[in-house]
């Protein structure tokens, strides 16, 4: 028992277990599968055993519900001993047939991370070797999954892509957009944003089609739509690049290469949730464009407002657990917050040692002993804080349906993955709009809870 | 256009066209989008439903968190395989080791939850980090007096199947733990049914029927005791013949127990099951109930069999599926229901198994070892199927292409096995194909327009 006293002191406050029982995080191949999905023709290719791809795409395809392929350079027991640079060349030639891809995405696993291959090495091998031809980008980011959790692999592989493509030259005067892991509607949304205050931009990723396409009519081998490679080589001469994302401010972001390798400004927000968070976002634009808030949003605003008033006292109080990606949690908490509810658990599996602090500062009402703050978390470790806490609601991805359902209060179905609804694409999370809907379902969702569990049921509350 | 890569050319075949053999039983070509999972996928698949072990996944989070609580294996007690646990290896133990982390997961969830045995499963990097598995699960058993086992399920050793290898050694030592509890004369060993849906409940109520003791199930709403004990039944009757018919043959070598290969799905092949055991046993009175319950399910369903073959007749059939046993199955359950079958294929099938398949098969039916999307999609097209029969990776193929869809994988929450589930699978696909959306689909109306092309074509000539 010694060893498991001891390995549990080693680990943050929030960790009651050494084991991590029903994970509140996701591997860094996934994410970085995401964003190469996100670049137009690009395919994914995971570095490492066959069931890893296999895997992330039954996980991705069960919440967008769409084609993801996600190729393997599928190790064996001698790529493990001699290293898997033949089979990643294979697997370079093969896509390159099959896909005839613009890009392809490489992502490492622990496997290959592990036994030290050297996938730099190897590209610049397979360059020469096919110089003759004409062969797709190479993109290549490090994510073994033994460190970080996907949204770790969502940010390298996004570093990557810059790093790869980028090119600097004069100021064109547009705006990058880094909107992190949100939903494809939401990437509409952002997009629709930008356009309406008429300034060129380029977002990156942009999986808003490639994972929430239309129905076809001949068969795609890639899904259409992605940021262009063309756009995301004119990324380095960008007036400014906004990432979204509280916590990337520190980190070595796509951002931050911009800024070092050219010159392009980075401004760190955090997820335009809520009516502070999506001020701060149109407040940046306003700025970069010099254009005024277009009468559109300001009306979406003002409904917001009149809405927030409308439901304030049906949430004003109620506690709610919050969990997921570390910004995203961040900008969900400091939403509650703004409209009286109390962000008591907040919870994600990412062990950065920023995520309290992040989350703290961002709250004016809450008191700081009112809200507990997990890194490193797992669904097992919250249901037993959640006995203490006695939450009003539960807000999250499908993977909190366990926490619902023993605690018996409602869930609120927001972020990645939804796999037991359909639809968990098209949930619209940002700006205005998105809060509007967020606020509404969660005031209804509690309206229910009350209803459900009075014994009168009136239909008129 | 689609092009097949000619590495895998060998592994397509069409019948009435080819007379060879198809090449199969290989691995997956790097690059090449295989819909294979990996050795560990195999093994967690079939220890999984074990309801009251504990399944601790020894590696970085993704291999648990991929597979918490997906395949729909029910249990009618305690619920332990649906939590997902594992020792979530960080970048400090990659590099010393895990042991340490290992014992102290082990120890705390055995003193946690009590579970009657556990299974520890190696994946990728556990063996190159230098841990020795079997020592620590060796000390953790005597410590806590219960079984406490390695799989060997290093992704990158082999192909699924090697996982169902590593399953079944593990189940095996499980097996002869038990010689005292008083058994049955007419004793059987399920193998190879998962529970899925309650699958299993259904076929021990038919050997109930028939007079036959069921003395365990491997593993569908498996227990460590009954498989302590069935070691001493008469019989192992085997389904997914491809991940337990190691077991059964090692069963048989060990303990002298003789196994027979069944399936139950579709009316033909659930009568079989059920006849094949009721003749190893001999008895008179277990002949005739199996003969009565056979008449009687059948004259129930038969009826509505007919009424959904009345709107299916004519349809085409693709089917994509892990063991291809199973295959075997449709294509006669889907004759029932007047549709053929025109691209069948499968994970890990083997010469004999699509030997078998060829002579089932009409002529012009493409059969496919080791497929990928733009394979399936190539044949179904070509074909032009109306039905693909396949998991959740498969479906958005499907529906892209306007094309009605059949989930027969493990994570499907309806029950297909036996007589009532026979029933099930006639109203997934009716209610799939029938469906009145796919006339929005631009990919259906072009297929039909097509059709209707060929039909005036020929009635021209």
């Amino acid at each position: 028992m010694n060893v498991v006293k001891a390995l549990r002191c080693d680990q943050s406050e929030s960790r009651s277990s050494v084991s991590t029982q029903n994970a509140c995080k996701l591997c860094a191949p996934l994410g970085a599968s995401i964003v190469f999905r996100g670049i137009e023709n690009c395919v994914p290719l995971i570095h490492g055993s066959q069931g890893c791809s296999t895997y992330i795409r039954r996980y991705v395809i069960s919440h967008f519900r769409e084609p993801i392929d996600i190729a393997s350079s599928n190790f064996s027991e001698s790529s493990a001993i001699f290293g898997g640079g033949d089979n990643l060349k294979t697997a370079l030639d093969n896509l390159t047939r099959q896909y005839a891809p613009a890009a392809i995405g490489i992502a490492t696993t622990c496997l290959s991370e592990t036994i030290g291959d050297d996938v730099r090495l190897y590209i610049e091998q397979y360059r020469k070797e096919r110089k003759t031809r004409s062969i797709p980008s190479i993109i290549h980011a490090s994510t073994p999954s033994y460190s970080g959790t996907h949204m770790e692999g969502f940010h390298a592989a996004l570093r990557a892509t810059i790093e790869a493509l980028a090119e600097g030259g004069a100021c064109e005067g547009t705006i990058n957009l880094l909107p992190g892991f949100v939903s494809a509607e939401d990437l509409r949304h952002l997009k629709e944003v930008l356009s309406g205050f008429g300034i060129g931009f380029t977002m990156l990723p942009d999986y808003s089609e490639t994972l929430d396409g239309e129905s076809w009519a001949d068969y795609q081998k890639l899904s259409a739509g992605g940021t262009p490679i063309q756009s995301i080589r004119r990324m380095g001469r960008a007036l400014a690049t906004i990432q979204l994302g509280r916590g990337l401010g520190t980190v070595r972001t796509a951002a931050a290469y911009l800024e070092e390798a050219c010159g392009v400004r980075a401004v760190t927000l955090g997820l335009p949730i809520g009516i502070r968070g999506t001020d701060a976002f149109f407040d940046a634009i306003t700025q970069m464009s010099g254009i005024g808030l277009p009468a559109k949003y300001a009306k979406e605003r003002g409904r917001l407002v009149d809405a927030y008033i409308d439901g304030h006292k049906y949430v004003f109080g109620k506690r709610a657990v919050i969990y997921g990606e570390a910004d995203f949690v961040a900008a969900m908490a400091a939403f509650l917050d703004e409209i009286g509810m109390v962000p008591a658990l907040c919870a994600t599996g990412a062990a950065t040692g920023r995520v309290r602090e992040t989350i703290l500062s961002n709250l004016e009402h809450s008191r700081p002993e009112n809200v507990q703050v997990f890194e490193d978390a797992d669904f097992v470790g919250m249901l037993e804080a959640c006995r203490a806490i006695q939450p009003d609601i539960v807000i999250g991805n499908s993977k909190g349906y366990f926490l619902s359902r023993k605690l018996g209060v409602p869930l609120v179905r927001v972020g990645f993955p939804i796999h037991d609804r359909i639809g968990g694409q098209r949930i619209l999370h940002t700006c205005y709009r998105g809060t509007q809907q967020l606020f509404d379902r969660i005031v209804n969702a509690l309206m229910e809870a009350g209803q459900e569990g009075s014994e009168v049921g009136y239909s008129y509350i | 256009m689609i092009e097949i890569l000619d590495e895998r050319k060998k592994q397509v075949l069409e019948t009435g066209k080819e007379s060879g053999g198809i090449a199969c039983e290989k691995a997956s070509l790097a690059g090449s989008v295989s819909q294979r999972a990996c050795v560990f996928c195999g093994s967690r698949v079939v220890l999984y439903p074990i309801a009251d072990a504990l399944h601790l996944i020894h590696g970085p989070v993704g291999c648990a968190v991929y597979t918490w609580d997906i395949r729909g294996a029910l249990s009618s007690g305690p619920e332990l395989h649906r939590l997902s646990f594992t020792t979530d290896l960080r970048e400090e133990e990659v590099i010393y080791g895990g042991e340490k982390k290992l014992y102290a997961s082990l120890t705390e969830l055995i003193e946690t939850y009590r579970p009657k045995a556990a299974f520890v499963y190696a994946t990728c990097i556990v063996g190159l980090i230098g841990d020795d598995v079997q020592a620590v699960c060796s000390r953790v058993a005597k410590e806590q007096s219960i079984p406490v086992i390695p799989v060997h399920s290093e992704g990158f050793k082999g192909t699924k199947k090697d996982g169902y290898k590593a399953a079944c050694e593990a189940l095996f030592r499980l097996i002869g733990k038990d010689d005292a509890s008083p058994l049955p004369e007419l004793g059987i060993n399920i193998l190879g049914d998962f529970n899925l849906a309650g699958e299993t409940w259904i076929i021990k109520e038919y050997y109930r029927q028939m007079g036959i003791d069921v003395v365990s199930c491997m593993t569908g709403d498996g227990r460590v005791a009954q498989i302590g004990r069935s070691h001493r039944a008469a019989l192992n009757v085997v389904q997914c013949s491809g991940s337990m018919t190691y077991l059964a043959k090692t069963m048989e070598d060990t303990y002298a127990i003789p196994f027979k290969r069944v399936s139950y799905f579709g009316i033909e092949d659930t009568a079989d099951a059920l006849y094949t055991v009721a003749r190893h046993f001999n008895d008179p009175d277990v002949l005739r109930r199996t003969e009565e319950l056979v008449r009687d399910e059948v004259n129930r369903i038969y009826p509505a069999v007919e009424r959904f073959r009345q709107d299916l007749e004519g349809k085409r059939a693709a089917i994509y599926v892990g063991g291809s046993f199973k295959a075997f199955s449709l294509v006669k359950a889907l004759r029932h229901l007047g549709i053929r079958t025109v691209v069948v294929g499968s994970q890990t099938g083997n010469r004999e198994d699509y030997d078998y398949l060829k002579e089932i098969c009409d002529e012009g039916t493409i059969i496919v070892d080791d497929a990928n999307p733009l394979e399936l999609s190539k044949f179904m097209i070509e074909k032009q199927a109306d039905l693909l029969i396949g998991g959740v990776k498969e479906r958005p193929i499907a529906y892209k292409m306007g094309v009605a869809f059949c989930d027969h994988n493990h994570e499907r929450k309806v029950a297909l096995a036996g007589f009532a589930g026979m029933l099930n699978f006639c109203r997934e696909v009716h209610a799939s194909i029938m469906s009145p959306v796919w006339r929005f689909s631009p990919a259906y109306h072009k297929r039909k327009k097509e059709a209707d092309h060929e039909r005036g074509e020929s009635i021209a000539v």
